[in-house]
């Protein structure tokens, strides 16, 4: 076990709470007396408070207290009942995990209440964010829990017949693990009806007194959803009465599967949830494993992590900015876009060797180093783009009839934005200056050099300029990166470095050994809980990582931004007609990967 | 010069040729957008890819005769037919040259009008015997927009007959010997290409289709021989249209050193060519943005223009 004791022997501390101020506030204002503070790896103050708190916790802290936090960042669940390394938490089966952010104290605090397996039930909250509606579904869905009051409380990513809870610990993981399965046709006929519409079921009236409503099923396959992606329809006419978006056909048990894979042997599938990002999803999840192992990236690390994901941004926002016009009806910009995409993945390819998925990143740094004359394919591509881009304002953001088409489409004020939890440019795009590049810099963005963008109206046209624009800014940071990328060492020298430095194995018989451990059976993290979030291509993605202290995740939660924009839609588009609908989901810009992991 | 048919080898000539050219754009549109595009297009089938029609084709006459179970059969089987039908006998009054051309009639560019009108039912029905929700929006914004754009279209080339003083087709390519229509009716040229737009339901115009929003809107549920009539019905009617646009503003057969007939072709054949770069340039209006562009600029701008034009006639006459 010399392994473990080397990988504990890293002497990670964890940061005791660090905001006791707001506590105290919470106790004098509320009178929260039973609660529990608890450390962890990565400063967020976390406090476990008992259940008939709750309410009045959240809702003090959203609009009660100075300085409010204002957004829901996540809401989630843990299975707690297989977990060895709980030291002084306090008793529970199944921890649901509220996380707050607040932009005025540039702060987060996250809430937990722990529940026994015979009382699995908790107030809801959707009355007081409407995003949370959408999070405690998921939390039913994936762990049973029951949240009394919430108005349609059913699966949401499960099918609706589906047996039993996914990320319950008893819950199998694997295919293997069960009888082969077989779809006879009554069983069929089941799924089949199951899916089936029921606009009563969602309180819906399919008469008004002037007329009847046509329910149009827009989805799973529509050219228009950019995935499997169903979005019910209630019309008059053309015109959009209500619409009840259904998600969960792109489901693929992301965080279940990051419970069976090792710390490192997961990285692949990160880059599979936001499937435009490529290797910008390594990014949260190999920041988290690093901060519970207390890994030092070198500069140069850093910097390579920081090109790779802005040219991942940029070939994301290209597609956006195509499929955008595509979808209000203009046919050859994609063509145009997709040929300057191309561009950015043949640089990737020749520097991780893959073009839209590469994993490049690595616990403690990246895969290898750069390759010889690297520069030269992103100077050119540098040079290249700013020409491209003025080009298609005049052919896209100029166009009379697009600007018809979006602008004062599906807008919303800032202040909804947060409750939806909106993040990312659809945030910005209604004036809001955050970034969390700017006002959290991770992997050294606080060396670049670059402005944020922001809209005004926070309407369709408003969310793709602000994407327009953070392509410029992209290639300014991609040009730092060329101009000043550090000398040095592509990886930490760090044991839990993984695959770890192999300079010394052939010297001596323990770095051989802790070779040989960490690369078959994987790097052995210590126990604690880390949530490391970045400005990802659609928004905030977040990676909430529970370690035991062993070779496996306890608990990976990947919080994407798709999943709360999605929830917005019948918001953003009431009133509207058909076509503007599609103007609007163009212009979320989500991936169904994205939301529904 | 009265109603009068052509030779039998002429009308059959004719309509051949104009079968296998609408056809043929297929081929043409493609390749053109593929090059406006920085895209290759179909190139493997034969030289230049220009057998992809035959396999097109091919692919079309042998993919499952498909009508879904609950179509009205027999409207769902007629209505590619009707688009297919009303735009070839459209043909029939397009003088190619002096001399060469179908039928020679003085009520030719109603008789136009008329069958333009016609081809709408095609997408209507179509919509309606789908029984398809997407077909049914897609059927309902073509009739609201081939019933509202025919208005500005017949009443912007009102000016050509006016200054022409006829309604045959023959006549008024005559009477631009000296100056072609575009020049003193360019107002009437503009609505006019926007309402024949329109009214042929090409992008940017194609709502009663929009695949983005509609799917396939009026033909989702065609498929095989009966979806390539509304293919070859859409080709014919782009042909069709720049015919009429070339003899109604562009002088029709006229033009120096070459024959008539090579400057009919040729002159068609740019209009096509606009009609693609149409396509391939612009975005898509929203329904009830088309709508009110319609009845709020074009008609009045048309009207205006008749008065004008009708104001210039009568000056110039006294």
């Amino acid at each position: 076990m010399g392994i473990c004791t080397l990988a504990n022997s890293a002497g990670m501390t964890d940061i005791p709470a660090a905001a006791p101020q707001i506590v105290s506030e919470l106790t004098e204002r509320i009178g929260l007396n039973d609660f529990t503070i608890q450390p962890t790896r990565d400063g967020i103050t976390t406090i476990w408070i008992p259940k008939q708190n709750l309410r009045a916790v959240l809702r003090y802290l959203k609009s009660q207290t100075v300085s409010p936090y204002a957004l829901l960042f996540d809401l989630t669940a843990i299975d707690e009942r297989m977990r060895t390394h709980r030291q002084a938490l306090p008793d529970s089966a199944f921890t649901v995990v509220y996380h707050l952010l607040s932009f005025d104290r540039n702060e987060d605090i996250r809430l937990k209440v722990a529940l026994d397996e015979t009382g699995l039930s908790l107030p809801t909250v959707s009355d007081i964010w409407p995003s949370a509606n959408w999070y405690e579904r998921e939390v039913w869905d994936m762990f049973g829990i029951v949240f009394e009051g919430h108005p349609h409380l059913r699966r949401i990513i499960m099918p609706p017949t589906w047996k039993g809870h996914p990320l319950r610990k008893d819950h199998y993981a694997r295919a293997t693990e069960m009888e082969p399965f077989t779809l006879p046709d009554e069983l069929q006929e089941i799924e089949q009806d199951a899916l089936r519409f029921v606009p009563e079921d969602w309180g819906m009236r399919r008469q008004s007194d002037q007329s009847d409503f046509m329910f149009l099923n827009l989805g799973p396959n529509h050219p228009s959803v950019h995935g499997a992606f169903r979005i019910a329809l209630q019309l008059d006419g053309e015109e959009i009465i209500d619409a009840l978006p259904d998600i969960g056909y792109h489901h693929r048990g992301a965080e279940k599967m990051g419970e069976r894979q090792s710390w490192h042997t997961y990285i692949p599938y990160t880059d599979r949830v936001d499937y435009l990002g490529g290797s910008m999803n390594n990014l949260p999840y190999v920041l988290a494993v690093e901060q519970l192992a207390g890994i030092e990236v070198p500069e140069r690390a850093k910097v390579i992590r920081v090109m790779i994901c802005e040219l991942y941004r940029l070939a994301s926002h290209l597609l956006f900015y195509g499929t955008f016009a595509q979808d209000v009806g203009q046919m050859s910009p994609i063509f145009y876009m997709f040929i300057d995409r191309e561009k950015v993945f043949d640089i990737l390819e020749s520097i991780s060797g893959a073009r839209m998925h590469s994993s490049f990143f690595r616990i403690g740094g990246v895969a290898m180093d750069l390759p010889r004359g690297w520069d030269k394919r992103i100077r050119e591509f540098v040079d290249y783009l700013p020409a491209r881009l003025d080009h298609y304002d005049k052919m896209v953001m100029n166009n009379s009839t697009l600007k018809r088409r979006t602008q004062g489409i599906g807008a919303y004020t800032t202040a909804e934005a947060i409750d939806w939890s909106a993040t990312g440019a659809n945030l910005r795009a209604t004036g809001f200056e955050w970034d969390y590049r700017k006002e959290r810099p991770y992997s050294g963005y606080e060396n670049y050099e670059f402005e944020i963008p922001t809209g005004t109206h926070g309407d369709c046209y408003d969310r793709c300029a602000v994407r327009v624009e953070e392509m410029r800014q992209s290639l300014r940071i991609i040009k730092q990166c060329l101009d000043n990328m550090p000398e040095g060492p592509y990886k930490a020298f760090h044991p839990l470095t993984t695959p770890p430095p192999k300079a010394r194995t052939l010297h001596d018989i323990e770095t051989l050994i802790q070779h040989f451990l960490n690369v078959s059976w994987g790097p052995v993290i210590p126990a604690g809980e880390s949530c490391v979030t970045i400005e990802a291509t659609k928004g905030l993605n977040a990676y909430y990582l529970t370690s035991d202290g062993g070779t496996l995740s306890y608990r990976t939660r990947i919080r994407t931004p798709s999943f709360p924009h999605l929830q917005m839609i019948p918001m953003m588009c009431r009133g509207m007609m058909v076509a503007d609908l599609i103007a609007i989901l163009a212009s979320i810009d989500f991936v169904m990967a994205d939301v529904d992991r | 010069m009265n109603t009068g048919l052509g030779e039998a080898t002429d009308i059959i000539g004719i309509l051949v040729s104009v079968i296998f050219v609408s056809a043929m754009l297929i081929w043409v549109e493609r390749r053109l957008l593929a090059v406006w595009q920085d895209r290759l297009g179909p190139n493997r089938v034969g030289p230049l890819g220009l057998m992809q029609v035959v396999a097109d084709m091919i692919k079309m006459f042998f993919k499952e005769d498909w009508i879904p179970p609950f179509a009205d059969k027999l409207v769902f089987v007629l209505a590619p037919t009707i688009v297919f039908i009303t735009m070839l006998t459209g043909f029939a009054v397009i003088p190619f040259a002096p001399g060469l051309g179908i039928i020679d009639f003085n009520f030719g560019l109603l008789y136009f009008l008329a069958l333009s009108s016609l081809s709408v039912y095609s997408i209507v029905l179509a919509g309606y015997a789908s029984n398809n929700k997407y077909s049914l929006l897609g059927g309902l914004r073509a009739a609201a927009q081939t019933v509202s754009y025919e208005v500005f279209m017949g009443i912007s080339i009102m000016g050509v007959v006016m200054l022409s003083g006829t309604f045959n087709l023959r006549e008024i390519v005559e009477a631009q010997r000296d100056v072609w229509f575009i020049i003193p009716q360019f107002f009437g040229f503009i609505i006019f290409l926007i309402a024949i737009i329109a009214e042929s339901r090409r992008a940017p115009l194609d709502l009663p289709e929009a695949e983005q929003e509609l799917v396939g809107g009026f033909h989702t549920e065609y498929s095989g021989m009966k979806f390539g009539m509304f293919f070859v019905g859409e080709y014919l009617g782009i042909t069709l249209s720049s015919a009429i646009i070339v003899t109604l503003f562009f002088g029709g057969w006229l033009g120096p050193w070459l024959p008539p007939l090579a400057w009919f072709c040729l002159k068609t054949a740019i209009g096509i060519m606009f009609f693609i770069l149409l396509r391939g340039g612009l975005p898509r209006p929203r329904y009830d943005q088309l709508m009110a562009f319609g009845w709020k600029v074009l008609l009045p701008a048309g009207l205006l223009n008749l008065l004008v034009t009708g104001a210039m006639v009568l000056s110039l006459q006294g």
